[in-house]
C-alpha cells in the first residue's frame, strides 16, 4: 500500500478506529445497566443541537456545531432523567418522548431557518463524511515524519484521538466504583459511593463520546459502536476487563473492516461509486454480533 | 403526667445526619446502631413509620414482621439508601456519614444480574473499596484478606468462577464473605436465608455467631420465625409500626407475634413457636 | 391566525384540508397502537421497527428499477419497508430469546445496524441512474405538504382498519399488555396478540414514512400514550385518551403547519403531542408532578404532625426540626416549646386513637383489621362508628376493672 493509500484512507481509517474505539467504551457499562439505548436519544439530539448553533452563530463551521450537539445532548440527558424522575415514567418510555421531541423541534428549526448549506450539515451529521477526511499533504508514508505535512492532518484527527484518550482514561479511574456500581447498587450505595451521580456522569460521559464521534463518522456509527461491540464482547466472555478489551478490539476491526470494504468492495463487484463508511461499519458490527449470538462461548443466560 | 411536659425540647435533638456533634447520650454512644422516628414512605403511604430500634454491641438481632412490613426497607431507611421522611440514626453514635466504614451491607440477591461478568474473587474484593480507593491495586495482603474471607465462608475452591454459575446458597456465601472482607463492626443483613440450601443456612449462621462472639453486632431480616429463637439473641418485631422490641424471651411473645401478623399466623403455630423461645 | 382557523375549519383549500384529516386519522391510529407497546414496556421497540424499514425501502426501489418498474411506486416501497421492518422485529426476538442480552441491547444493535445497512444501499441507488431523483431522503424526514389524494386514501383506509382491528380486540391485547401470564391463563392466545399489536404498529409505521419520516412517526406512536397514562390507570380509557391526543395533535399541528411557510407537518405534530405530554406531566391529577408534590408534602406534614403528637404523649423528646414546626404551625406547642392546651387535646385525641387501634383486634377479631395498618389513617375512619363504639365500651370496661 502506498502513497495513494496514506493519503486518501490513512486518516479516515484512524479516525474510524478512534471513534469505534471510544463509543465502545462508555457502551460497556450502558448495556450492562439496560441503558444501550441512551447512544440513541443523544445520537438523535445532535440534530437540533447542530441547527440552533447555526442560528446562533450563522456559521457552519465545526465549534458551534459540536457546542450546539454537545448543550442538545446534555439537555436531552436532563430531560430524560427529569421525566423518568418526575413522571415515574419507564426509561425507554422517557428516552423515546424527550428525543423524538427535541428531533420534531429541530426539523422545524431547520426549515425555518432555511439553508441549504445546513441541509447539508443534516445529512453529514447522520451519514458522517468519513472519506472526505483527507490528508492532502501525506504524499506517503515518510510524510508520517514529516513535521509540516503532520501539520496538515484533519483537525477531526486531534479531536478524536483526544476524546479517546480521555475516555481511556475516565474509564480506567473510574473502573472500580462503576463496576460495583453497576453490579449491585445497593452495595455500592452502602459504602459510601456517590451512585447517582456516577451514573449521571456515566451518561455525560457516553454524550462526549457521541458529540465527537458524530462529527467526523456520524451518528450511525455512534449508535452502532454504542451497542454492537460491548454486546458482542459480552457474548464472548465473563469478566469485565476482558470485555471491554474485546469490545475495544472488535470495534476497532469493525471500523477498519468496514471501511476497507466500503471503498473497495463496490469496485470489485463493477460498481463505479464506493459505499457509505460509515454505513458499512455498521453493518460489520452487526455481522459481528450476529455472529456471536450464533456462536458466542457465553451466549447463554447463565442464571434465570 | 408528661415527664418532660415543662419543655418537651430541653433534651438535645439528635444531630446525626446535620453533622453537628451529637449531645451526649450514653445509651445512643454505646450502641452499635440506634434510629429515632425513623419514617419512610413509598407513595401514598408510610412504609415505616415512627422506628425507634436500638441494637447493643455485641448482640444479633432478627428483624421479623410480615411481607411488606417494611423490614428491609427499615435497613435501607438506616442506610440512606432511600429517602427517610422523618427521624435519623446513629451508627456507634455518629452519623452515617462518618460511620461508613463500620458497615457492612448485605443486599437482597434479588434483583442482582448474575450474569455480570465478574468472578467470585472480584466480588469480595468489593468490599474492600473503602481501602483501595480508584486506584488501589489488590495484592499481597488484600488478596489474603480475600482469600480468607472466602475460605471462612467455605468457598475459597470458587474464587475463578463467574459468579453467575455458582447456585443460590453459594451465591449468598459469596455476599457474605464480601461483608467479612469489610472487617466492619456493625453487619446489617437483607434475607440472607432466602433461597439457599440447608447446609448454607447453617454455614452464614455459624460465621454471624463467631462475628458476634467477637463483639460485633449483626441485624437481619429474617422471615422464617421457627428459626429466630434458635439463631438470635434479639428480636425486632415490626409492622410498618414497631411491635416490639429486646431479648427472644421478651419480646418475641405470642401477644407481639399476633399484633405484627395479625389471624394470618395460626394461634397453634404461635404456641408451637414459645416452645424453643421459652 | 386565520390562516390557522381556516385550516382548522377545513377551509383553507382542498390539499390543505386533506392534509388535516390525514394527519387527525393518523395521529389516533398511531397514538393507539402505540399504546400496546407503551403498557408493556417496549416504548423503544417502535424505534427500532422504525430504522429497520430503511433497507426494504432502498431494496425494494432497487428491485422494481431492475424489473422495468417506477421505483418510487409507493405500494412497493412500503411493503419492502414493512418486510424488512419484519426481519427486525423476529432479529431483536431472537437475540432476546437466545442470549443473555437484555432486550435494549437488542433494539439498539438491530436499529442502528439496519439503518446503517440502509444507508449503504442508500449510496448505492443514489449512484443508480434512475435513483438520482429517487427522493428516498424523503422518507427520513417526511414530507406530509406533499400528499396526495391517493395517499390520504392509503392512510385514512388504513387507519380504519387500524381503529376496528383495536375495537374488536380491545380486550384480549389489555389483558396480554396488562398481565400476560393471567390473559393465557384466560384462554388468550397471547402469542397471537402480540403478533397483531407488532403489526399494527409495523403497519402504522409503514404508512407513516411517507407522511412524517421514520424518526417523527416514533414519537406519535410513544407520546400520546405516555401522556394518556398520566390521567388514569383503567387500559380501555388510556386507549380512548392516548387515541383523542393522538388525533388532536394530527389536527392542530396539520393545521398550524397550513398556516404558514416553513412549518414542516410532522414537526408540528409531535410537538403538539410534546405539548399535550408536558401539560398532562405538571397538571395530571393523578400521577402529575404538582399533584405528586402537593401530596408528597401534605403526607410529609401529616407524618411529622402524628408523629410529634406520639412523642408528646409518650413524653419523648422530640428529634426533627420539621416536626417541631409542624407542631408550632398547629398551635400544639408554642414558640418556646411548651405544650398549649389545643396540644393537651391533641395528646389527649392521639392517645386514645392508639388505645383504640391496639384494642381494635381483640374487640373486633383480627379479620376486622386491615393486615398492613396505615400508620396514619386515625381510627375512627378505619372502622364504622359501631365498631368504634364496641372499641370504647371494651376500654372502659378495662379502666373501671
Amino acid at each position: 500500500m502506498g502513497a495513494e493509500f496514506v493519503q486518501l484512507s490513512l486518516t479516515p481509517l484512524v479516525i474510524a478506529v478512534l471513534a469505534a474505539v471510544t463509543c465502545a467504551m462508555p457502551g460497556n457499562f450502558l448495556i450492562l445497566r439496560r441503558q444501550a439505548l441512551i447512544g440513541d436519544a443523544i445520537s438523535h439530539v445532535v440534530l437540533p443541537g447542530i441547527v440552533v448553533g447555526f442560528i446562533i452563530t450563522g456559521s457552519v463551521t465545526t465549534w458551534p456545531m459540536m457546542l450546539g450537539a454537545g448543550a442538545a445532548a446534555l439537555i436531552a440527558v436532563a430531560m430524560i432523567e427529569a421525566i423518568k424522575r418526575l413522571g415515574k415514567i419507564e426509561p425507554g418510555a422517557a428516552m423515546g418522548v424527550a428525543f423524538t421531541a427535541m428531533f420534531a423541534a429541530g426539523v422545524l428549526l431547520l426549515e425555518q431557518s432555511n439553508t441549504a448549506s445546513v441541509h447539508l450539515d443534516v445529512e453529514h451529521a447522520l451519514f458522517g463524511n468519513l472519506e472526505s477526511l483527507i490528508w492532502f499533504d501525506g504524499l506517503g508514508w515518510a510524510s508520517l515524519l514529516d513535521p509540516s505535512a503532520l501539520a496538515q492532518l484533519p483537525p477531526e484527527l486531534f479531536r478524536m484521538a483526544s476524546v479517546a484518550v480521555i475516555m481511556i482514561i475516565a474509564t480506567i479511574l473510574f473502573w472500580r466504583p462503576l463496576v460495583m456500581a453497576t453490579f449491585d447498587e445497593a452495595f455500592a450505595a452502602s459504602v459510601g459511593i456517590p451512585v447517582n451521580l456516577l451514573s449521571l456522569m456515566l451518561v455525560v460521559f457516553a454524550a462526549i463520546a457521541a458529540v465527537a464521534a458524530f462529527d467526523a463518522v456520524g451518528s450511525i456509527i455512534v449508535i452502532a459502536m454504542f451497542i454492537c461491540p460491548p454486546a458482542t464482547a459480552r457474548l464472548l466472555t465473563d469478566r469485565m476487563g476482558v470485555q471491554v478489551l474485546i469490545s475495544a478490539l472488535v470495534a476497532a476491526v469493525c471500523a477498519v473492516v468496514g471501511y476497507v470494504v466500503a471503498g473497495y468492495a463496490p469496485l470489485w463487484l463493477g460498481f463505479d461509486n464506493s459505499v457509505s463508511a460509515s454505513g458499512m461499519i455498521a453493518t460489520v458490527s452487526g455481522v459481528a454480533l450476529g455472529l456471536a449470538v450464533a456462536f458466542g462461548p457465553r451466549r447463554r443466560q447463565v442464571a434465570g | 403526667m408528661f415527664r418532660s411536659m415543662e419543655n418537651p425540647f430541653a433534651k438535645p435533638i439528635l444531630v446525626a445526619s446535620e453533622g453537628e456533634p451529637v449531645a451526649p447520650d450514653p445509651a445512643i454512644d454505646e450502641a452499635a446502631l440506634t434510629v429515632r422516628g425513623l419514617t419512610v414512605a413509598y407513595g401514598g403511604s408510610p412504609v415505616i413509620f415512627s422506628i425507634d430500634m436500638t441494637a447493643p454491641q455485641g448482640t444479633m438481632t432478627a428483624i421479623v414482621g410480615p411481607n411488606g412490613a417494611g423490614k428491609s426497607t427499615l435497613l435501607k431507611g438506616v442506610l440512606g439508601l432511600v429517602p427517610a421522611l422523618s427521624g435519623k440514626a446513629a451508627v456507634f453514635g455518629a452519623p452515617l456519614a462518618a460511620a461508613r466504614h463500620r458497615i457492612a451491607y448485605v443486599p437482597q440477591r434479588a434483583g442482582i444480574d448474575w450474569d455480570f461478568p465478574v468472578r467470585v474473587a472480584d466480588v469480595v474484593a468489593m468490599g474492600l473499596y473503602r481501602e483501595l480507593g480508584l486506584l488501589g491495586r489488590v495484592s499481597g495482603q488484600r488478596r489474603a484478606k480475600i482469600v480468607s474471607a472466602l475460605e471462612r465462608v467455605g468457598m475459597a475452591a470458587f474464587a475463578d468462577r463467574q459468579i453467575g454459575q455458582l447456585s443460590g446458597g453459594q451465591q449468598q456465601r459469596v455476599f457474605l464473605a464480601r461483608a467479612l472482607a469489610q472487617d466492619a463492626d456493625l453487619i446489617l443483613l437483607d434475607e440472607p436465608f432466602a433461597g439457599v440450601d440447608a447446609a448454607t443456612e447453617k454455614a452464614i449462621v455459624n460465621v454471624l455467631r463467631e462475628l458476634r462472639d467477637a463483639g460485633k453486632t449483626v441485624v437481619v431480616v429474617h422471615h422464617d420465625l421457627t428459626t429466630v429463637a434458635e439463631y438470635f439473641d434479639r428480636v425486632f418485631v415490626i409492622n410498618t409500626r414497631k411491635i416490639a422490641e429486646g431479648s427472644v424471651a421478651e419480646a418475641f411473645t405470642a401477644d407481639a407475634l399476633h399484633a405484627a401478623y395479625g389471624g394470618r399466623l395460626a394461634s397453634a403455630q404461635l404456641s408451637e413457636l414459645r416452645a424453643p423461645a421459652a | 391566525m386565520e390562516a390557522f382557523v381556516a385550516a382548522l375549519t377545513f377551509s383553507a383549500g382542498y390539499n390543505a384540508a386533506l392534509v388535516v384529516i390525514g394527519a387527525t386519522l393518523f395521529g389516533a391510529a398511531a397514538a393507539a397502537s402505540g399504546t400496546f407497546l407503551v403498557l408493556r414496556r417496549q416504548a423503544l421497540m417502535t424505534d427500532a421497527i422504525a430504522h429497520a424499514t430503511l433497507p426494504g425501502l432502498a431494496i425494494a426501489f432497487m428491485v422494481m428499477v431492475a424489473a422495468g418498474f417506477d421505483g418510487r411506486n409507493l405500494l412497493g416501497l412500503l411493503i419492502g419497508s414493512a418486510i424488512s421492518a419484519l426481519i427486525g422485529v423476529v432479529a431483536v426476538d431472537v437475540i432476546v430469546k437466545r442470549t443473555r442480552l437484555m432486550e435494549d441491547a437488542a433494539i439498539g444493535a438491530v436499529l442502528s445496524v439496519f439503518f446503517g445497512f440502509g444507508v449503504v444501499l442508500l449510496t448505492i441507488v443514489q449512484s443508480m441512474s434512475a435513483g438520482r431523483q429517487a427522493g428516498l431522503e424523503g422518507f427520513l424526514l417526511g414530507s406530509t405538504a406533499g400528499m396526495l389524494r391517493a395517499d390520504a386514501m392509503l392512510i385514512a383506509v388504513s387507519a380504519a382498519v387500524v381503529g376496528v382491528l383495536l375495537f374488536v380486540l380491545r380486550r384480549p391485547l389489555t389483558l396480554v399488555a396488562f398481565d400476560p401470564q393471567y390473559a393465557a391463563g384466560q384462554g388468550v392466545k397471547v402469542r397471537l396478540m402480540d403478533l397483531v399489536a407488532t403489526a399494527m404498529v409495523l403497519a402504522v409505521t409503514v404508512i407513516g414514512l411517507k407522511l412524517v419520516g421514520l424518526i417523527l412517526v416514533v414519537a406519535l406512536l410513544i407520546i400520546p400514550p405516555v401522556a394518556a397514562r398520566f390521567w388514569t390507570n383503567d387500559i380501555s380509557k388510556v386507549l380512548f385518551l392516548s387515541a383523542l391526543f393522538g388525533g388532536s395533535s394530527g389536527y392542530v399541528g396539520a393545521a398550524l403547519s397550513a398556516s404558514a411557510p416553513a412549518l414542516p407537518t410532522g414537526s408540528l405534530v409531535v410537538l403538539s403531542a410534546f405539548a399535550i405530554f408536558v401539560v398532562s406531566l405538571v397538571f395530571s391529577t393523578q400521577r402529575g408532578v404538582l399533584a405528586a408534590l402537593l401530596r408528597r408534602r401534605a403526607l410529609a406534614v401529616r407524618v411529622h404532625r402524628r408523629q410529634g403528637l406520639l412523642a408528646l404523649a409518650a413524653g419523648e423528646p422530640i428529634y426533627d426540626a420539621m416536626t417541631i414546626k409542624v407542631l408550632r404551625r398547629d398551635g400544639v406547642i408554642r414558640p418556646d416549646g411548651v405544650m398549649t392546651d389545643n396540644g393537651r387535646a391533641a395528646v389527649a385525641e392521639i392517645r386514645r386513637d392508639e388505645l383504640r387501634w391496639s384494642m381494635a383486634p381483640s374487640v373486633l377479631g383480627d379479620d376486622a383489621v386491615p393486615a398492613q395498618r396505615d400508620a396514619l389513617t386515625p381510627a375512627d375512619e378505619a372502622f364504622t362508628p359501631d365498631q368504634i363504639a364496641l372499641i370504647d365500651a371494651e376500654a372502659q370496661r378495662l379502666a373501671v376493672v
